[in-house]
């Protein structure tokens, strides 16, 4: 499963451990949200990176109290045509998540720049999706659009932003 | 009227070649069909029953002459002839080839236009009252606030893939021609007790097969905070509106379901979360945008023009058509002309490339080159002097388009139904026709007076028949057409959902159903009534009788 970092295509450095699995006694874990609320206390404890996986409708308040001691959130995407990840990145960002943020599933290289904006970090896509959308498709998409009619909006320049500063 | 600068330019054009990109990558199968649909959608582009349609945004209904010719040479380079104004101030092209969508939008671009979010589940062009900045009951003109919300809403990397599609209308003036109470965000311009302006906002307004009047968000969101809180309204409703089936995934159901003051609190506690994200400059960008907007220096002018007494004088026909077709100007001397696109025996809406460039030449000569669309599928010409009325109307009579029946019976809206319309149950157009034809007579028209006829060709009501003041819904009842009737719809500042009549006709039989009640009104009206006031006065039962009259 690759994952989509500055436009490239590179490995995941995170273990989904399997529920019946003996976890290693250090480095980063990617967990169920359900895990992360019984286990997760004990783990930070014992010194682990923790993330979670979340659905696009969890309650915010289920992850609020995690969120400073979070180093990895991945906001399941279930199809591309469903975009409440982007509202759930962007709140999670309000509430002051500082950690990567990452949109995991069902998303195309046409919404990588949008993500961005959104405020994720990386991409993580099946194989099948990857072979069907090569990295150059992913680099390219980021840069379609290079300015945004938006304000405080990723990595793109903002219109509006622009057009202030030339008159200042 | 708004200009491009730099960076809109540069907006549209690498749009343009991303979607040129999207284009290519579908064609390869990197894209698979449901992945491409919602782009394809977002670049305008549907799929209908014999071809692709390609839908045009018209930004607050807003058109130069030179836009107006643009879309005649694509009607005729790329299309067949002619093109379908819509009741959003859209254009539509019926014909267009897949693989010429990039080059008809690279033509768009030409003269600053674009098809960006006409369709798909993102929120839809931005439509104002027709009559902005020149309308004699305007409080403020509402086109800037919709370029605003225009350029704010392209390409929003949160909002551009909602649950549904949601739309947006401003009005600035004390009759509502923006139908904003049947949008999903209705707007509101106007100045407070301490003359500072702001909104009235509205939302969870809409047609569709659940029709519903939107609820009143605020009394006044100042304008410096508009934009925050139309993002608080489109946040809470990307969370949370239903994505378990499309027919309730409108932000209506949602504000229906929660109930208002559930639906009230959440968008406020939005609003509250992001009170302290920077700031948009957005009063500094209104500003900007309003300096496009300023009143043209109108000659002065007395009120009354002698010129146009005579002519009207002497020439009846043209006497009825400024009767009809005029609207009250802000500047004294002037006058909103209509031009109808609704032909005796026409298709609602339709324009050939020959009648667009008469409107354009008519813009030229009378109007400063300026034209409006209207939610009645007409043109408008927002700046026309008094003592000049004869003579547009003359051009306009040449070319055929001096019709003189806005707002009138045969002003007939409606969708463009099962000729075209892979949505569509049922014929719309003909039953149109069959309207105009049977109440040809102008001073039959005049008779009956102003009175609202919108026909859907399905229950997702593009037509608008839910706001007629009687609404025809054609719908499939056993392998035929059958025609519902609806009465005492309203899509004003008293916004009233249509009352169901009873059985549907079929389609030979609706228009003589329209004549019996039309009959019936004028036999029962008091002198100076509307249809809209008899029909209040006497009731839904006794209209409705005559409908079904023995016959």
């Amino acid at each position: 499963m690759p994952l989509i970092k500055d436009g490239r295509f590179t490995s995941d450095k995170w273990l989904r451990p399997a529920p019946d699995a003996t976890l290693p006694w250090y480095g980063r874990l990617l967990l169920p949200l359900d895990r992360l609320l019984a286990e997760g206390p004990a783990l930070d404890e014992a010194g682990h990176m923790l993330g979670v996986e979340i659905p696009n409708n969890v309650a915010l308040e289920t992850v609020e109290p995690w969120l400073r001691r979070l180093h990895l959130i991945a906001i399941a995407f279930p199809k591309a045509a469903d975009g409440r990840g982007f509202t759930l990145a962007q709140r999670l960002r309000r509430l002051g998540y500082k950690g990567e943020l990452r949109a995991s599933g069902h998303v195309i290289p046409d919404q990588y720049a949008l993500a961005i904006s959104c405020g994720f970090d990386t991409v993580d896509i099946s194989d099948a999706l990857a072979e069907r959308q090569p990295e150059a498709h992913w680099r390219n998409a980021q840069h379609a659009m290079t300015i945004t009619y938006q304000t405080g909006s990723g990595n793109l320049r903002s219109i509006l932003a622009a057009r202030w500063a030339a008159k200042a | 009227m708004y200009r491009y600068d730099d960076f809109d330019y540069r907006f549209v054009r690498e749009r343009v070649s991303q979607f040129r990109g999207q284009v290519e990558r579908r064609l390869t199968g990197a894209l698979n069909e449901e992945e491409f649909k919602p782009l394809r959608l977002m670049n305008g582009l549907y799929l209908q029953l014999h071809a692709y349609m390609l839908r045009v945004a018209i930004p607050y209904g807003t058109l130069s002459s030179r836009q107006m010719r643009q879309l005649a040479q694509i009607a005729e380079v790329y299309d067949r002839g002619y093109g379908h104004f819509t009741t959003r101030q859209n254009i539509q092209y019926n014909w267009p080839k897949l693989k010429d969508v990039p080059d008809i939008l690279d033509m768009l671009a030409d003269v600053e236009m674009h098809a960006i979010q006409t369709s798909g589940n993102c929120i839809r062009n931005v439509t104002a009252d027709p009559y902005g900045g020149v309308a004699a009951d305007e409080i403020a003109d509402p086109r800037p606030t919709a370029e605003l919300l225009r350029q704010w809403s392209s390409n929003h990397p949160e909002f551009s893939f909602l649950p549904r599609k949601f739309k947006v209308a401003v009005t600035g003036a004390r009759a509502d021609r923006a139908v904003i109470k049947f949008h999903d965000i209705g707007l509101r311009l106007f100045e407070n007790a301490s003359g500072q302006r702001g909104y009235e906002v509205w939302a969870g307004g809409g047609l569709g097969r659940t029709p519903m009047i939107a609820i009143k968000m605020r009394d006044f969101v100042p304008e410096a905070e508009l934009l925050r809180y139309v993002e608080a309204i489109m946040r809470v409703y990307n969370a949370e509106g239903r994505r378990d089936n499309k027919y309730k995934a409108r932000i209506k159901i949602l504000v229906h379901e929660q109930g208002g003051e559930q639906f009230r609190a959440l968008v406020e506690e939005e609003f509250y979360r992001i009170a302290g994200d920077e700031a948009a400059p957005v009063e500094k960008e209104l500003r900007r945008i309003e300096s496009f907007f300023q009143p043209p220096a109108h000659p002065d002018l007395p009120e009354d023009s002698h010129a146009l007494a005579g002519a009207m004088l002497r020439h009846p026909e043209f006497a009825r058509w400024a009767r009809v077709n005029t609207r009250a100007h802000k500047a004294a001397g002037h006058v909103i002309a209509v031009i109808s696109l609704k032909p005796t025996g026409g298709a609602p809406g339709d324009a050939t490339a020959d009648e667009m460039r008469s409107m354009a030449d008519a813009a030229d000569a009378f109007s400063l080159g300026e034209l409006r669309v209207s939610a009645e599928q007409n043109i408008v010409l927002p700046y026309v002097r008094k003592d000049e009325l004869f003579a547009l109307w003359q051009a306009l009579d040449a070319a055929g388009l001096g019709i003189a029946n806005a707002e009138m019976i045969s002003d007939v809206v409606a969708c463009p139904g099962l000729d075209y319309c892979a949505l569509a149950t049922a014929r719309s157009i003909p039953i149109a026709q069959e309207i105009t034809e049977r109440f040809a007579e102008p001073s039959l028209q005049e008779k009956i007076g102003p009175i609202r006829i919108k026909i859907s060709g399905c229950i997702n009501a593009c037509g608008h028949h839910h706001v007629g003041d009687i609404g025809i819904l054609g719908l499939e009842k056993t392998g035929a057409e059958a025609y519902q009737i609806t009465l005492g719809g309203d899509p004003s500042e008293t916004a009233a959902i249509g009352e169901r009549s009873g059985p549907g006709f079929p389609a030979d039989g609706v228009v003589d159903a329209i004549e019996r009640l039309i009959h019936f009104y004028l036999g029962r009206r008091s002198d100076g009534e509307t249809f809209k006031q008899t029909y209040h006065r006497l009731g839904h039962d006794l209209m409705k009788e005559a409908l079904y009259a023995a016959h």
